[in-house]
Formats: C-alpha cells, sequence, structure tokens
C-alpha cells in the first residue's frame, strides 16, 4: 500500500451510504422528496400523484415546511427535492429553498416548468438552488399539449432557456407510453436543443394516475423494441455533453426492480398534508398506517413508526423471497406492486418469474384495450 | 474541474465529507477529498500531485490520476 494512502486506510474507498440489513437498524436518510402542493396546471393521464389528491387548505403551512427540513437536516438528509404537483405553485417556495440551502442540503426542483419566469429563476438561483428537473410531455408541441392537457410545450423550451441563463444544471425528464413512444427520437433531439445535461427517459411506472389509465399507457411489444436501439445509438452519440438514462417499466422483465435502496433505508417523502410516506406511491397501501408531522417529530417517524419499520430488513419476506440469493438485491420488489396488483403488500412482486403469480401480470400484457381513452389528471379544487 | 452542479461539502451530522450531486450522495474516503479539493481550478493532475506532496508522503502521479478518472467515471468530475 502506498504511504499517502495508508495513512487513511481507516476510511473505505466510496461508500454509497447505509443499506438495509435483515436486522431493523436503520441508519439515517439521505434524501426528501417534498410534495409541497398537489396543485398543477397539467393533467398529465400519466401522473404518478395518488387518485385522492390533497386540497390546498389541507397543505402544510410555510413554518411547517420550515420545521419540516430543519428536522430532516438534523436526521441526516443532505437532498431536498422539491416537487409536487407543481412546486412552483407555492408562493413560498423561495424562502423554502433558502432555508434548505442555509442548513446545508442540495435542493433540487422537480417542475412542469409552468409559472418560472426570468425572475423567478433568477431569485431561486440566488437562493441557493442546485439543480433543476424539467419535464417535457412530447416532441412535438400537438402530442405534448395533448398529454399535458394544455398548453404547456412552449413555456417548457422558455423555462430550459431560463434555466440555462441562470447557470444551473438542467435534467430534462420524460415520461414514456404508448402515445408518445413513437416520438423518442426526436424527444432526444429536443432535450439537446434545450441543452439539458441529463435526459431521464422513464417508462411510466403504474401508479396513481397511470395505474388508472394502464391500458392507455402500456406501450406495444414494438415500441419497446424499436426504443432499445435508438436510445443506444443516441447515448453514444451525445456522450460526454448529455447523458441518457433509460428506465424500463418491470412489468415487461423477468425480475422486479428494487424497492428503492430498501425500504425506509435512505430516502423518504412528505406527501402535501404533511404525511410521512416511505415510498413516494405508498399511499396506494391502504393497510398502511401512516404518521404526519403535525403529530410526530420526524426522527421518531423514520425510526419507530410503523409504517418505516413494516418492510425493513428481510423479517415481513415470503416464500419464494425469503430464501432467494436476491433478496438483498431487489428487496423482493416493490411493496406498492405488489400491493396493488396482489392486495398483499408484503407479497413477493407479481412481477418477478418466481411469484406463483406472475400471471396477473402476464394477463395484464396479453389484454391488448385497443386504444382507451385517457382519465386526465383532475385538478386539485375537486380533492378532499 | 467539478462537474457542474456537484458540490463538496462537509456533512456535521456524519462526520464526514459529502458529494452531493442530482443524482444522489457519495460519501468519498479522505484521501479522493484530498484530491477533490483541489479539483477546483485548472490544475493539471501533476500540479495536483505536486501540491498533495506537500501535506503528505509518497504521492504518486499515477495514484492521483486514478482517483481522478474514477471520480470522473462517476460524473463528479468532468475535463475542462
Ligand atoms: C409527479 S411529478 C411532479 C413535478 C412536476 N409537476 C413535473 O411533472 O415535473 C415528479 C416527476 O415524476 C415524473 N413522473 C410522473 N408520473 C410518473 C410515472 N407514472 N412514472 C414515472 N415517472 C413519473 C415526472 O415526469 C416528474 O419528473
Ligand atoms: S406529472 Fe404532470 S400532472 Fe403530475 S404533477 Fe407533474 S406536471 Fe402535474
Ligand atoms: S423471489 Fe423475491 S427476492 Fe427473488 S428475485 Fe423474485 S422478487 Fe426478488
Amino acid at each position: 500500500m502506498r504511504g499517502w494512502e495508508r495513512r487513511h486506510a481507516a476510511q473505505r474507498w466510496w461508500g454509497e451510504g447505509p443499506r438495509a440489513g435483515s436486522v431493523m437498524s436503520a441508519e439515517p436518510p439521505l434524501g426528501m422528496l417534498a410534495e409541497l402542493t398537489h396543485r398543477c396546471p397539467l393533467h398529465c393521464p400519466y401522473c404518478s400523484n395518488p387518485l385522492e389528491l390533497i386540497a390546498k387548505h389541507n397543505e402544510l403551512t410555510t413554518a411547517e415546511w420550515l420545521s419540516v427540513l430543519t428536522q430532516a437536516r438534523e436526521l441526516g438528509v443532505l437532498q431536498v427535492h422539491l416537487s409536487g404537483g407543481e412546486p412552483l405553485a407555492r408562493h413560498d417556495l423561495p424562502e423554502l429553498v433558502s432555508h434548505a440551502n442555509g442548513l446545508g442540503c442540495y435542493v433540487n426542483l422537480v417542475t412542469s416548468g409552468l409559472g418560472l419566469t426570468e425572475s423567478r429563476m433568477t431569485d431561486l438561483a440566488e437562493r441557493g438552488l442546485a439543480h433543476v428537473q424539467l419535464s417535457v410531455q412530447g416532441a412535438s408541441q400537438q402530442t405534448a399539449n395533448l398529454i399535458a392537457g394544455t398548453r404547456a410545450h412552449e413555456h417548457k423550451i422558455a423555462a430550459a432557456e431560463l434555466v440555462r441563463a441562470a447557470g444551473l444544471p438542467l435534467s430534462v425528464n420524460v415520461v414514456l407510453h404508448r402515445a408518445n413512444h413513437d416520438e423518442l427520437a426526436d424527444i432526444i433531439a429536443l432535450a439537446e436543443r434545450m441543452g439539458a445535461d441529463r435526459l431521464e427517459l422513464a417508462n411510466t411506472q403504474y401508479y396513481g394516475w397511470a395505474l388508472r389509465n394502464r391500458d392507455a399507457l402500456m406501450p406495444t411489444r414494438e415500441q419497446l423494441d424499436a426504443a432499445e436501439p435508438i436510445v443506444r445509438a443516441a447515448t453514444e452519440r451525445v456522450r460526454g455533453h448529455m447523458e441518457i438514462v433509460y428506465v424500463i417499466n418491470d412489468y415487461h422483465e423477468a425480475y422486479p426492480k428494487p424497492c428503492m435502496h430498501g425500504w425506509g433505508a435512505r430516502q423518504f417523502t412528505l406527501a402535501p398534508n404533511g404525511d410521512v410516506l416511505p415510498c413516494p406511491a405508498a399511499t396506494a397501501i391502504t393497510t398502511l398506517e401512516l404518521d404526519n408531522v403535525r403529530d410526530t417529530p420526524l426522527a421518531e417517524i423514520w425510526y419507530d413508526s410503523a409504517s418505516f419499520n413494516a418492510f425493513r430488513g428481510e423479517d415481513w419476506m415470503q416464500e419464494p423471497c425469503r430464501s432467494c440469493e436476491l433478496r438483498g438485491k431487489d428487496f423482493g420488489g416493490c411493496r406498492c406492486q405488489a400491493f396493488l396488483l396482489t392486495g398483499d403488500a408484503a407479497a413477493t412482486d407479481p412481477v418477478c418469474g418466481k411469484s406463483p403469480q406472475r400471471q396477473l401480470v402476464d394477463d395484464i400484457l396479453a389484454a391488448d384495450g385497443g386504444e382507451p381513452a385517457f382519465a386526465m389528471r383532475g385538478p386539485v379544487e375537486r380533492a378532499r | 474541474m467539478l462537474r457542474r452542479g456537484v458540490r463538496l461539502s462537509y456533512d456535521k451530522t456524519r462526520g464526514a465529507h459529502v458529494l452531493l450531486f442530482p443524482e444522489g450522495v457519495l460519501v468519498p474516503n479522505s484521501t479522493a477529498v484530498a484530491v477533490l479539493e483541489l479539483c477546483i481550478g485548472k490544475l493539471t493532475v501533476a500540479e495536483i500531485a505536486l501540491a498533495l506532496r506537500e501535506r503528505y508522503d509518497g504521492v504518486r502521479e499515477q495514484d492521483v490520476a486514478d482517483i481522478v478518472n474514477r471520480l470522473a467515471d462517476r460524473r463528479v468530475l468532468e475535463f475542462r
């Protein structure tokens, strides 16, 4: 071993943060997804927000969000994703950015871009915003606006320019489904023109409104087959100036996607009303009793709540996961997907080829629903 | 250079330096931190190694290059 490294040999080369072991010993969280509001000017039928949207009068107040951020940092959170709904719909957004940045957090804004003006952008950048993730619905204005359910596309092009002008790194996020998969090559070209540092092409995950619209959103096998060579070629072509991440949907795979980095292992989500969710989709699990920051300190929820401990470690697992050598890798798949498809949140994710219930997924894939109409994501005005 | 959007800071909660970037958090060891702290301007690998020799014994340019390449692979650093 070399001399100057020996001095520091006690420390490992890289650690990517804590991992969930088989014993219930939670490590501090690294990230928080703060869903500031469910209000949104768009109506994306693929939206992963829950069908039961939270009304404005039930949202946490500014003081409550500030306290949540302070508690989160004390707990160990280093990365704050401000999302929603549309986070720009919250007028206290600048204050929240300042506070999170002042605490030492890396602050990421996840936005549709609607409501972003030059002065708001400059202000947010000055307050320490570190990164912007901008969603785009399609390559052509027509497709994009149809999916957004409103005239949004041109605002996104303008928003990207504002982000660039403010000198912030830009990720473009596109959710892929049957209605825009054929535009993939043009979508990549658009992201390049927008000056994205990173392009995330995410096949729709079926939660919330997306689950409701699953038949209409499900891409065809042909579309998926056509996509991979396009993505591969583009990744090569743009290497060095844009990173492309292509996220598949595991319905079409033999093994499930991992449950994040493990349930209650690295991150949590704050719903607009203060409910603390182990996973962004966790309101889907109706048997899960959620705690709220209005009643319980965040640290207590992270370490001691029933919801966060429900699927920590491996003790909750059933066969075939319990004795499967992949259980430390995928954690038995997605708990929300298991619940939504089988009714049992502790079941093996039925996407897994080893699951006795895989047939459920195969039946969904086999059923060609034709071209059903979208149920557009509703406005919050009708929410609880 | 640190890639745009990447921040190196010290986390009191964990008592460690952390690299913060859009896709996640990394906890570099102190060797990597020593290198990272010098990846601020337009220093070359050789210049970084030279600067490190003022603080540590036995710094080899090749080791610094290895670290820089690994950090670049993780998209933490970029060459400018
Ligand atoms: C729910 S949105 C909220 C922020 C903002 N309204 C927007 O759309 O960017 C958060 C992120 O999740 C992505 N998203 C929404 N629904 C999704 C789904 N069903 N599957 C995968 N990603 C989804 C969006 O593209 C966006 O990047
Ligand atoms: S995915 Fe679309 S509808 Fe859902 S919050 Fe984002 S912009 Fe609004
Ligand atoms: S049996 Fe369970 S742990 Fe094994 S691959 Fe399938 S879901 Fe993952």
